[in-house]
């Protein structure tokens, strides 16, 4: 469907990655851990090595919470835009088919957040 | 001396004979946003206004109206009322309303002298005025209530500055120029019927009646002054609904999927209000979920079984709202916990009574999802490290709400939607945020997303102090925990010499 | 069970309360509820005002459409005329 409008309705998209700076925007959310209210949105570089993004970017992230660590990384499940996806941790994020507004999400099998919450 | 005139003629009279046939132009270019929407409105004689208030008799019951509530904010100041209302830490809520709302009555103001403008009905033209002439009330009511707090409370100080810039009032900011940017049949079924008809009663009646409860008579008196505008607005939403439905069979598809739509955006948008009743007011009137059971499932429900006749359902993902009514408030709140150093107002943790009250209204969800939580927070702030969300949040690019709704089935998982419009993703908190935009995604992908903004370099800088500068919040006055707040201390302070004083 | 109901909701102050007693008297189906600052009026299928027991309660003049100064919210279709305010239900 399209918008109703008495003229021809210009398509002005605000958010596409040349608005960036040279990054790209990447969001990111830690399943059952929803001491974190809501998945995260992040500029990062397209060519960040995927390795730099856990160990940076997430520790950054999620550092408080006090599963973090406790996670065993060998055995995180990820998902790229829905999808069971098995990162490269040297090549970086555009290497790794994460586009313009992925997401990336994470679960932590055994860690079920505080108490077993999902918090 | 002539007969005086019936109810009926005086209305006639004074509204439907006030139009004229023109002469030297055609309709279609005095009126020419009417046709667009697909709306087909046969004869606009038909319109009937069950009020049938004539000009003269608005000016006279508004006059009054306004003469009380300046009697009572007047004694309110006079009084110090602000004293005697139950705890410093409700005025947060007044902050919310009064920035998020007050601007929206504004924008409301603006709508309906446009659509006014835009039917040709005389009888649609004049309620349109008078309900222009009472959003311009209505703001000026809460201008003078923000100008009273404001000179002893931090948050007031910039309220329309803040309303197009801090990001969670993007939230009834887009909400209002996605209305305001529809054509005028769209307008007026969002704003008078799903949301004045259907949900305004969520925000003024249990929240002014909450208000009353906690001593805040200014908020009481401009609150119940604008609702009883409200019922007259309501009665024009309800009219105008079953006009379009009356007058062309080929409205009801259209009209269905309007009030699908802005039932949806209304309720995303009460999200807000659901938080200040069940955390926000010392003493509670009534919980978000019996406010939701009483307002929306028994009162709308009577109002859609009225509706089926004209072939109109329930709207579309109103069963979600009513599976979200155990969660909608905790998990609302926690997001200002967790961004309360980027909001103008304090976010806190319930103490142990407050947690008992909600254990008891939310049996099924509090103790097992969100107490834990809590306690680990304030764990956490008694050890001297008070939460607080390093990383800006994923927006829903139709509500503009953090995506932090879950799943009804598992209450741990966030609900993610996601769609490609021209190449680009674009994400959604709901299926219902998510249709709203498949249907007009040339709107929303123009969506001014307070977050992706921050990014784009267009809000002052990447630090959050220098975001909060350029909202004109002041970092450490008017935002973080009320434990550590001004508020607080001048609250105390008040509170202490004025027990000094009775007892001397 | 068809949901049929209707109410008024009034501000609970001086003004008003000769309106609910009247309200009260007219509508023995219907059930008052007292909130903070508020006067809740639920009844299934109709609520009537009636102009006569308004004035009676009053002892003055008393149009229908003045109740609008102490109206909070209503819930149902609006039928008005000189002799009384009403809400009710289609069904």
């Amino acid at each position: 469907m399209s918008v109703k409008a008495l003229y021809d309705y210009p398509v002005v998209p605000k958010d596409t990655v040349e608005q960036f700076h040279g990054n790209q925007l990447v969001f990111i959310g830690w399943d059952q851990h929803l001491m974190f209210c809501s998945p995260i949105a992040l500029p990062l570089p397209p060519a960040l090595p995927f390795a730099a993004l856990v160990e940076q970017v997430l520790t950054d992230a999620y550092g408080q919470h006090p599963e973090f660590t406790r996670i065993d990384w060998s055995r995180v499940e990820w998902l790229l835009d829905g999808q069971p996806f098995t990162p490269n941790p040297v090549a970086g994020l555009r290497d790794n088919g994460i586009g313009h507004k992925s997401v990336i999400r994470f679960r932590t099998p055994g860690l079920n957040g505080i108490a077993g919450s999902g918090s | 001396m002539a007969k005086p005139m019936n109810m009926r003629d005086k209305y006639n009279r004074m509204t439907r004979d006030l139009g004229w046939e023109p002469s030297y132009q055609p309709k279609s270019k005095i009126y020419p946003q009417i046709e667009f929407e697909g709306i087909k409105i046969e004869n606009w004689e038909q319109w009937e206004d069950p009020f049938r208030l004539t000009m003269d008799a608005y000016w006279k019951y508004q006059a009054e109206k306004e003469r009380k509530l300046y009697a009572v904010i007047d004694s309110f100041a006079q009084n110090n009322g602000q004293l005697n209302i139950t705890d410093a830490r409700y005025v947060n809520a007044l902050k919310l309303f009064l920035t998020g709302i007050s601007p929206a009555e504004y924008s409301a103001h603006r709508g309906f002298s446009m659509v006014g403008r835009a039917f040709p009905g005389v009888g649609a033209q004049v309620a349109c005025q008078m309900q222009a002439v009472d959003e311009l009330r209505h703001v000026q009511t809460q201008v003078h209530t923000i100008s009273h707090y404001n000179k002893y409370f931090n948050g007031f100080q910039d309220f329309r500055h803040m309303h197009d810039r801090v990001w969670y009032l993007s939230v009834p900011k887009s909400f209002f120029e996605d209305a305001q940017t529809a054509g005028p049949f769209e307008f007026i079924t969002a704003i008078s019927f799903s949301f004045e008809y259907v949900l305004t009663n969520l925000l003024f009646m249990p929240f002014m009646s909450g208000a009353a409860f906690n001593g805040d008579m200014a908020t009481v008196t401009f609150g119940f002054s604008a609702q009883s505008d409200e019922a007259r607005h309501m009665t024009l939403g309800l009219e105008v609904i079953k006009f379009m439905l009356q007058q062309h069979p080929d409205n009801v598809p259209i009209v269905q999927r309007w009030i699908d739509k802005w039932f949806w955006r209304g309720y995303r948008l009460l999200s807000l209000v659901a938080m200040m009743m069940d955390y926000m007011l010392p003493k509670r009137v009534m919980s978000w979920k019996e406010a939701w059971e009483m307002y929306f499932e028994q009162n709308g429900g009577a109002l859609f079984e009225d509706l089926a006749r004209y072939g109109i359902r329930m709207p579309k993902y109103w069963e979600v709202s009513v599976q979200e009514k155990d969660h909608l408030s905790h998990q609302t709140w926690a997001t200002f916990y967790n961004y309360g150093h980027a909001a103008a107002f304090h976010t806190w943790m319930p103490d142990a009574e407050e947690m008992a009250w909600l254990a008891a209204k939310y049996p099924d969800s509090f103790d097992r999802w969100y107490r834990p939580r809590y306690e680990h927070w304030i764990a956490q702030e008694k050890a001297g490290h008070r939460f607080y969300n390093p990383s800006l949040p994923m927006l829903c690019q139709t509500c503009q709400i953090p995506m932090l709704y879950t799943d009804m089935d598992d209450p741990t998982q966030v609900v993610y939607r996601s769609t490609e419009y021209q190449g680009e993703k674009y994400h959604f908190c709901s299926d219902g945020c998510k249709d709203i935009f498949e249907h007009e995604p040339e709107k929303y992908v123009q969506a001014w997303l307070p977050v992706n903004q921050i990014y784009q370099g267009h809000c002052g800088g990447a630090t959050v102090p220098e975001v909060l500068n350029w909202y004109h919040l002041r970092d450490g006055q008017d935002n973080r925990d009320y434990l550590y707040s001004e508020d607080r201390q001048n609250w105390l302070r008040w509170k202490e010499a004025s027990s000094q004083l009775e007892t001397t | 069970m068809a949901n049929n109901m209707v109410y008024l909701a009034l501000q609970n102050n001086e003004d008003a309360r000769p309106i609910i007693e009247a309200i009260a008297e007219d509508n023995p189906h219907a059930t008052i509820n007292h909130y903070p600052a508020m006067v809740k009026i639920d009844a299934p299928g109709r609520l009537t005002v009636k102009r006569a027991s308004v004035e009676e309660k009053l002892g003055r003049d008393w149009d229908p459409q003045e109740i609008q100064i102490n109206l909070i919210s209503i819930s149902g279709n609006v039928v008005e005329s000189e002799e009384e305010f009403a809400v009710e239900r289609l069904s």
